[in-house]
């Protein structure tokens, strides 16, 4: 269980995060929605680490996660994907994934072996099989498609066996029909998995299709948090964010 | 059991396994032949000459192979290495002159010291993103040099140890023996070389290049970068300063040269010119950089001249090192993939 308890940061003298309290039960599948600059980014590099919180609490199954640096945070069990595929250009598929559990188990250090260490080959191996990387898993990161560093991106993320999975925008710079090859992938890693999944997306249709539950941000607050019904109906989403001309078609 | 780890179970995995025994195995044995090969050289050419020349290559070759552990495995560039350099011949050539110590003793004791600066000055720098790093290196060398220059009772500054310095016989090695000397210089080469490329393979030496590709993406996986680094920086610190105690040994003494920035900007070139995405890519840029010195140096005072047409040559001709060049083209016409 996943709880944020009243969590600020601003910069300047904006409130990027403002006073935010969500709760994600473990084994859901949340989308997080918002106009650009309501703070989703902010939301995330906050769980992870990336940036301290001012105030505010992040409670994974009760442990305190706010002020912990993003490796602490990553052996407690919160994993991420960033929005810009975030790789190793030039390991390869297997090599990333071999030393990234490797990091997992606390090996990162080890001297006196060679690398691969044959007891993280089998965690990689899965890791590749389910993100459907094994066929290429001699290529190098730099040299592969697009979606596949986007994939690779995930893949790091899993293979470390995480409690929560955080995918910040998984079909961003992805054309339609790649989005949703993309995000029924996530949606298969999440039934599969059964771990908790908060996914940042701004394709209406994909978020209101796939997410059981969606938390609508705007200005660093919350700006309603439900259903997918419950969201299209509410007045103040569909004021601040549906209601703009971008996204008239969908209500 | 977690969740990964539960699915695995299932499926049979028809994956062709590498093993890493072999490679070192593998290793293992290049080492010794290269070893012998080293240690009959004298047996077959008896010049003098030409066993200075593998005595400096085994010093430079140490010392530009460790600076590749931080340029080109883990993307820290360095430009203060030599300060290690200096810092082993100085500790070597002291302790040897003022306490008269066994050689071995004095060995593991300068390691030890170079290991206690490493540590300190590491843990200031490694904090430190790329141009800030490079250049508090620089700093840092600068103030070791100036140190021993300064430090005239103790150094005997610009003139450098002077008088010798004493080489007793222990374990039935005489390193005033010249022949002694050269094998142990080589012996420590193929054991530091080897030390060196057992890290680069290691889970370890992945970790590096994590770093080096991707230092964020490495800390949001769970590894502590900051502690990777200061590691692999005093490591490498360790193996310039052996290669510092060779050049003591070589030249009985130990100059304030030795410590200048020119050594770590030597480093840098020999890197540059053997290339930095091999294991033995220094070594190969330690043996062109030392033929280069010698040959050119001899034939005219404007040496500076063409060192830096070569290195023109292969910054901007070749864009990489010589052996980046050899694989890439060995690579090419066995029809690689690998980028």
């Amino acid at each position: 269980m996943l709880e944020i308890r009243a969590l600020s940061k601003s910069f300047g003298g904006v409130k990027a995060t403002d006073n935010v309290s969500l709760d994600f039960a473990d084994g859901s599948l949340t989308a997080v929605i918002g106009p650009n600059g309501a703070g989703k980014s902010t939301f995330f590099n906050l769980i992870t680490g990336a940036l301290r919180p001012d105030a505010g609490q992040i409670l994974l199954n009760g442990v305190d996660m706010a002020g912990k640096t993003p490796p602490e945070i990553v052996r407690h069990g919160i994993g991420r994907a960033f929005q810009v595929a975030s790789i190793f250009p030039s390991l390869t598929v297997e090599e990333t994934m071999l030393a990234a559990v490797c990091a997992d188990q606390r090996r990162a250090g080890v001297m006196h072996r060679r690398f691969p260490l044959a007891e993280t080959r089998d965690r990689a191996e899965h890791a590749m099989e389910l993100l459907g990387l094994a066929s290429k898993r001699n290529r190098t990161a730099a040299t592969l498609s697009h979606g596949d560093q986007k994939l690779l991106d995930i893949a790091l993320a899993l293979v470390l066996d995480p409690k929560v999975l955080l995918l910040d925008e998984p079909t961003a710079g992805m054309g339609t029909e790649e989005r949703w090859r993309m995000i029924d992938k996530v949606r298969e890693l999440w039934e599969k998995q059964k771990i908790t999944v908060v996914f940042i997306e701004h394709d209406m249709d994909i978020v209101f299709k796939i997410a059981p539950e969606i938390v609508v941000l705007c200005y660093g607050r919350i700006l309603a948090t439900g259903t997918p019904d419950a969201i299209r109906r509410n007045e103040a989403v569909i004021e601040a964010y549906l209601g703009s001309d971008d996204h008239a078609g969908v209500v | 059991m977690t969740e990964l780890q539960a699915g695995q179970g299932a499926q049979p995995l028809k994956v062709p396994r590498i093993d890493a025994r072999p490679q070192r195995y593998r290793d293992v044995l290049i080492a010794l032949a290269a070893f012998v090969l080293l240690a009959l050289l004298p047996m077959v050419f008896g010049s003098k000459q030409l066993l200075d020349f593998v005595i400096r290559c085994a010093a430079y070759g140490l010392f530009a192979t460790s600076l590749n552990l931080l340029v080109g495995y883990t993307g820290l560039i360095s430009f203060g290495h030599g300060m290690f350099f200096g810092l082993g011949a100085y500790g070597f050539g002291l302790m040897m002159q003022k306490t008269g110590v066994p050689i071995p003793v004095a060995f593991v004791a300068t390691l030890a010291m170079t290991f206690v600066v490493a540590v300190v000055i590491g843990a200031i720098c490694v904090r430190l993103k790329e141009i800030y790093f490079a250049f508090v290196t620089l700093a840092f060398q600068m103030l070791v040099h100036s140190t021993i220059l300064s430090w005239q009772s103790l150094t005997g500054g610009d003139q450098g140890l002077r008088g010798g310095i004493p080489r007793p016989p222990f374990l039935g090695i005489d390193l005033s023996n010249h022949l002694h000397l050269y094998i142990t210089s080589c012996a420590l080469l193929v054991i530091g070389l080897f030390l060196m490329r057992q890290i680069a393979q290691s889970p370890f030496g992945y970790t590096l290049r994590m770093i080096r590709d991707n230092a964020t993406r490495a800390s949001f996986i769970g590894i502590d970068v900051w502690r990777a680094k200061l590691t692999i920086f005093v490591l490498a610190a360790l193996f310039a300063a052996a290669g510092g105690i060779i050049m003591a040994l070589f030249v009985s003494g130990a100059y304030p040269e030795f410590a200048y920035w020119t050594i770590s900007g030597e480093g840098i070139f020999i890197n540059m010119l053997g290339g930095v995405t091999t294991f033995l890519g220094p070594m190969v840029g330690t043996v062109l950089l030392l033929i280069l010195n010698d040959t050119v140096t001899r034939l005219t005072e404007y040496h500076g001249i063409v060192l830096g047409i070569v290195i023109l040559f292969f910054a901007i001709g070749l864009r990489k090192g010589l052996m980046d060049f050899v694989v890439e083209w060995y690579g090419h016409r066995r029809g690689e993939g690998r980028g």
